[in-house]
């Protein structure tokens, strides 16, 4: 169905770019919509009215009349600035990356409710929360699977077979885990994949955000399901989701696992 | 797309080259372009050689990499600045900004950027390594991080801040709040509540 020729929707903002002397094209994620780019215009003047309510992350109210090319903001209203997180540089970071991810996993003209949600929710807790490994796995596999690109956790993705508690190896051509008996018929992008991280990815699969976030593990295993996971989005994206370098640089030089 | 058929070779590419600059598009650059063709030979002379001679004649202040004549700028180079004052700033317009209220006399230091890491722009391509430097060789005593106040420029202001912090300076943020002339109704709910929390006695 056509969109009116305004429109308004809730949406939480993604990006920003600056436009010519004083405008800003904004990249919104909004659930009935999906992703939307508009350009508000005089946002980055002092006075304008609309400039402190499309900042990157705010959750917002908004209202965008279609264009020719483009869409413009007519309004807004910030329904969240998301403010302590904000003003943790690691929390930022981690949010930044969550919203390009969630950039490159929306298309426009496509309802994204799920991710939508998921970025929402994964947004508050991590303002609440100062455990930003498990929030982050669990918001890169769910993002995966809401895009339809769900790894297999279960069975091996060549013989079908139920996996067993050993070694394995993760296929980023396939999806899912290769059992070490099909490891030699696997190509493409591969990565080795522990019991520990094995049972790690498989407990963020089937348990809710509030109880993923109890989840303890061993830096080295965060670490390891933080790869396996991190270059399935890269490879399904097919490209680097940037924010990840400095968010990075930030969690080793406090010694935080992400 | 420019549409190359009905134009000669050298009107194509002056339209391609006005059409690099930020904020000119393929329209735009047509406009400037057939504007060109009108003005006299010495108008577009001259346009020409301003360009050739901002390009040879301008380099980065060797202290605070602001736009420079000389090895140092005008700013650098006077000796009544206050010295132990360092402003930072995003870029060469913001020293234009604050030296046009004449209400700060200290020092500044262009970053040439702002940590961007949607955009892949890191800690690395800004100057914040001479920053470091600058701060840990000379007298100052305060630091004042002017980046925007936007995310990306408190960002990168929080992450400088990490860094000055084990040198035990005094590092300051410009006031943030509302603009004058502006309505307090439309104002949203981060500048009113960094208003509200940096308010002064009357």
């Amino acid at each position: 169905m056509p969109r009116p020729r305004i429109y308004k929707t809730e949406a939480i903002v993604l990006r920003q770019q600056s436009l010519g002397e004083a405008d800003r094209i904004v990249t919104l994620l909004s659930p009935s919509v999906g992703k939307v780019r508009a350009v508000a215009r005089g946002v980055r003047r002092p006075k304008s009215k609309l400039g402190g309510h499309l900042e990157l992350l705010n959750r917002v109210h908004a209202s965008i009349a279609v264009g020719r090319s483009l869409d413009h903001v007519t309004e807004a209203e910030t329904l969240d600035s998301r403010l302590a997180l904000k003003d943790d540089l690691e929390s930022l970071s981690a949010a930044l990356y969550m919203a390009e991810a969630a950039d490159a996993f929306s298309v426009e003209d496509t309802p994204s409710h799920e991710t939508y949600r998921l970025l929402a929710m994964s947004l508050a807790h991590l303002e609440a929360s100062a455990a930003h490994a498990p929030l982050l796995r669990h918001f890169e596999l769910r993002l995966l699977t809401i895009s339809g690109f769900g790894p297999e956790l279960y069975r091996c993705v060549y013989c079908r077979e139920d996996l067993q508690p050993a070694r394995h190896t993760f296929c980023h051509d396939d999806s899912g885990v290769v059992c070490s008996r099909c490891r030699h018929e696997s190509g493409g992008a591969l990565t080795v994949l522990s019991v520990r991280a094995m049972k790690a990815l498989r407990y963020l699969d089937r348990q809710p955000l509030a109880h993923a976030l109890t989840l303890e593990l061993a830096d080295r295993t965060w670490a390891e399901v933080g790869r396996v996971l991190g270059a399935q989005l890269r490879h399904v994206a097919e490209r680097d989701i940037r924010s990840a370098d400095f968010m990075r640089r930030l969690a080793s030089a406090s010694g935080a696992a992400t | 797309m420019i549409n190359r058929r009905p134009m000669s070779g050298a009107l194509v590419r002056l339209i391609e080259e006005f059409n690099k600059l930020p904020g000119i598009g393929p329209k735009t650059a047509q406009r400037l372009a057939y504007h060109v063709i009108r003005t006299p030979s010495e108008d577009a002379s001259g346009l020409a050689q301003a360009i050739l001679s901002v390009k040879e004649s301008i380099a980065l202040c060797r202290d605070c990499f602001n736009i420079s004549e000389a090895e140092l700028c005008s700013v650098c180079a006077d000796p009544g600045r206050d010295r132990t004052r360092l402003c930072i700033v995003e870029e060469p317009l913001d020293v234009q900004a604050l030296e046009k209220t004449n209400s700060f006399d200290g020092l500044y230091h262009v970053l040439h950027g702002v940590i961007s890491p949607m955009n892949g722009v890191g800690p690395d391509d800004l100057k914040i390594g001479p920053l470091l430097e600058r701060v840990g060789a000379n007298e100052v005593q305060e630091v004042i991080l002017a980046t925007n106040p936007n995310v990306e420029g408190e960002a990168t202001s929080m992450y400088i801040h990490g860094l000055l912090q084990p040198l035990g300076l005094t590092v300051t943020r410009p006031a943030r709040g509302l603009p004058a002339g502006s309505d307090l109704e439309y104002a949203d709910e981060v500048t009113l509540t960094r208003a509200i929390q940096g308010r002064q006695e009357f």
